[in-house]
């Protein structure tokens, strides 16, 4: 039997942008046009032509960008919004943790909010009486309750109204991406419970971006883009496919940074001078965003591989403030996109590719990246030094190398060729990377040094933390049973 | 047919109206030091002030009340009280809507349950009112007759009045924020177009039946007017007149309900 049932449904909000011509009430009656001022003339369809069902007992989740139509399916399920047209059919009692607390008062106390609430949410008063300690405890607001809801923190606001939503025992649980706000010790639990609801065999609708989770408790998912269901089935095939899609504008998002990036080194590569290179739009916003902060003139960068005197100008500064350079240690935002160096040995141009030879912006941990630079040297040099380095968002180097530190002798260069440098698995973390690459003299005496001009996202489904993936496998004696995961 | 089928659905809500409607007036008195001995302390100042200024000041040699001044302030309370009651459901309804926007938004919930909890609410504070009343007449020499016991009667009308005024209002206003604006000026105007200030049975306008038509169209007047024949006069209710009010508020209400109900999915986008 299915439990929640979507034939052919639409929901089309209406834009009231006529309005303008009916500001008043007044001016409505005069114009004799009461009705007629409040129909909307613009239509904007959230949800356009869903089908699917969800069978009892079954736990479905619903994926997708923002906007993209997830919370209005929860809400049209929950009949909150009714449909432009189709059909939704919902067997048993439903409860929505659309928006938990929602009808709170903040001036009276949080016992006579648990009641309201309840009531609110379809209980009745024994039910609550019944239920209202272990509301009560499975928020962890014992002493608290009493106390008037304003003086609660959102956390704990959010813990009641989760507790007493989960408490209405529904037939059908609807959950919107409520869990993102819980703490580290509550969302455990409420997953926990959330398990328990698909172990009582209790129809579950779950909308979130949480991917893990989803391909973890869902038994099956729906990608939503653009208001349609854009795939449907096993989860882990559509959280892949949604990933896939999403590294797909990712990519195509960097391209066009690389794009403008390129036409920069391109202009800059025709001026004779070693001329200040004002880059922008290198980076994702990130650290553009940082840029906006003070200006800073420090161009060294502790970490970077020479210590050159900085020629170029940042996009903040202006060419006569320069040498007035801060030293030492600098702070993460001070990393900024430049370039600097005679170029001697000119880097033309970089590409970023993955193990297959794509080009590309977005890499998965357990990827390939090969690093390929053109160079020219204007004259035939003897004294050469191919380098990179690897900085997270956060401007730590996760890692540095150059042709010198692994003893490669230079013996000579003359004219146009090209420095490949294959990684083999790139083991990093989720995150936005940039990229140094340089080349160099020996003593550190720089040709073309390019700081943080560069970027890559590494994407993943794992949420493993620090600095790099460390290649491991995990191993348990027999007495300790583990389910591996299922991939 | 679908108002008796929407209003059924309402009575199944009525535990949540109740509950509703307490948290209302725990919540106006939450943090006060006095609490809920507000509701009477508001009216009865209410008293003092037309006792100070009726009985004292103004001290008015009106024949119509026997030129004793506390009986003015009496009857001026009498009307008073009422009229606080239909004013503040007005307000208050015609913001109802955006403030509890939440509820509407994110919970299933039948959005004609604000208005009936704000008129209920704000007809506790009248009930409150009473015993001031009530007392009052007794102190200042107009002990209430037998013909208290008809005040059940006004009070329906005035409820279904007000019920189907502010259906209209509050769902007016959320498509036109303006309402709020315009409506202090109408209450205002209302306010002095109803006998509460003055006598619609005696004293000067007794001569002046065009004034006296004119004010007959306004229902309210015969409702105060039932208000008026309770407490003050303490005589049988004008029958005629309070039934058609009756009729007139019944056929707001139907209004109101059907223009609130023709709107009502319109609510959560635009509240």
């Amino acid at each position: 039997m299915h439990a929640i049932e979507l034939d052919h449904v639409s929901r089309i909000y209406q834009k009231y942008s006529g309005r303008h011509r009916f500001q008043t009430f007044k001016s409505a009656i005069l114009k004799g046009d009461l009705f007629g001022s409040i129909k909307a003339d613009e239509l904007v369809s959230a949800v356009s032509n869903v089908s699917f069902q969800v069978e009892k007992g079954q736990t479905f989740g619903l994926i997708g960008e923002n906007g993209s139509g997830k919370s209005t399916i929860l809400k049209l399920v929950a009949g909150i919004a009714k449909p432009s047209s189709g059909r939704i059919a919902v067997q048993g009692k439903v409860s929505a943790l659309i928006e938990l607390g929602a009808g709170f008062h903040p001036e009276i106390s949080g016992r006579e909010n648990v009641f309201i609430n309840g009531i609110m949410l379809g209980l009745t008063k024994k039910e609550i009486t019944e239920k209202f300690d272990e509301i009560v405890r499975f928020a962890e607001l014992e002493e608290f309750i009493e106390a008037p809801v304003k003086t609660y923190s959102s956390g704990m606001y959010m813990r009641l109204g989760f507790s007493i939503a989960i408490n209405v025992n529904p037939e059908v649980l609807l959950i919107d991406e409520v869990l993102a706000v819980g703490d580290a010790s509550f969302v455990p639990k409420c997953l926990d419970r959330i398990d328990d609801f698909r172990r009582r065999k209790k129809t579950i609708l779950f909308v979130s971006h949480d991917l893990s989770t989803v391909s973890k408790i869902c038994n099956r998912v729906a990608w939503m883009k653009n208001g349609k269901v854009r795939m449907l089935g096993e989860p882990k095939r559509v959280v892949d496919a949604y990933l896939q899609d999403v590294n797909e504008e990712q990519e195509a998002d960097f391209r066009e940074r690389k794009e403008e990036v390129a036409a920069a080194v391109a202009a800059a590569g025709q001026t004779e001078k070693p001329a200040a290179v004002i880059l922008t739009a290198v980076a994702p916003p990130v650290l553009e965003e940082k840029q906006a902060g003070p200006a800073s003139i420090g161009a060294s960068d502790g970490s970077a591989a020479s210590a050159a005197t900085p020629t170029a100008v940042t996009m903040t500064t202006t060419a006569t403030q320069a040498p007035e350079a801060e030293t030492g240690a600098d702070v993460v935002e001070e990393r900024r996109e430049q370039r600097w160096g005679k170029r001697e040995v000119e880097i033309r141009k970089v590409v970023l590719r993955n193990g297959k030879g794509e080009d590309r912006h977005v890499f998965h941990p357990g990827d390939g990246m090969v690093i390929e630079m053109d160079i020219v040297a204007k004259e035939p040099v003897k004294d050469f030094v191919f380098g990179l380095g690897i900085f997270n968002s956060m401007g730590v180097l996760c890692y540095g190398t150059n042709t010198n530190l692994e003893e490669y002798e230079p013996v000579g260069l003359t004219g146009a060729g090209r420095v490949v440098c294959r990684i083999e698995k790139l083991n990093l973390i989720n995150g936005t990377y940039y990229l140094d690459l340089a080349a160099h003299k020996r003593d550190g005496y720089p040709y073309d040094y390019h700081q943080n001009m560069y970027s890559f996202l590494v994407s993943s489904m794992i949420r493993d933390e620090g600095v790099v993936r460390l290649p491991h496998v995990w191993e348990f004696s027999r007495e300790i049973s583990v389910k591996p995961p299922s991939k | 047919m679908k108002l008796t089928a929407n209003l059924r659905e309402v009575y199944k809500h009525r535990l949540l109206i109740r509950t509703l409607v307490g948290r209302e007036l725990k919540a106006r008195y939450r943090g006060t030091v006095l609490g809920f001995l507000w509701s009477f302390i508001n009216p009865l100042l209410l008293m003092i002030v037309y006792t100070l200024v009726f009985g004292l000041i103004l001290a008015p040699k009106d024949p119509s009340f026997e030129s004793r001044p506390m009986l003015f302030a009496l009857f001026l309370f009498s009307g008073i009280l009422p009229w606080t009651w239909f004013i503040s459901s007005s307000l208050e309804s015609a913001n109802v809507l955006m403030i509890n926007g939440n509820l509407i938004k994110k919970i299933l919930f039948p959005a004609e349950i604000l208005p009936i909890v704000t008129v209920t609410a704000n007809f506790v504070h009248f009930l409150f009112g009473l015993p001031i009343l009530i007392v009052s007449l007794f102190l200042f020499g107009k002990p209430p007759t037998v013909y208290v016991f008809l005040l059940p009667l006004v009070i329906i009308v005035q409820y279904v009045f007000s019920l189907g005024f502010s259906f209209l209002l509050s769902a007016l206003t959320v498509h036109f924020r303006d309402i709020k604006d315009i409506l202090g000026n109408i209450m205002t105007f209302w306010f002095f177009a109803t006998p509460i200030v003055y006598s619609y049975q005696t004293g000067p306008l007794s001569d002046k039946p065009t004034i006296r038509a004119i004010l007959g169209f306004n229902p309210m007047t015969h409702i105060i007017e039932g208000y008026h024949d309770c407490f003050y006069f303490g005589q049988w209710l004008h029958w005629k007149q309070l039934g058609v009010a009756l009729l007139v508020s019944l056929l707001l209400f139907w209004l109101g309900y059907a223009v609130f109900d023709r709107l009502r999915d319109s609510f959560p986008e635009e509240v």
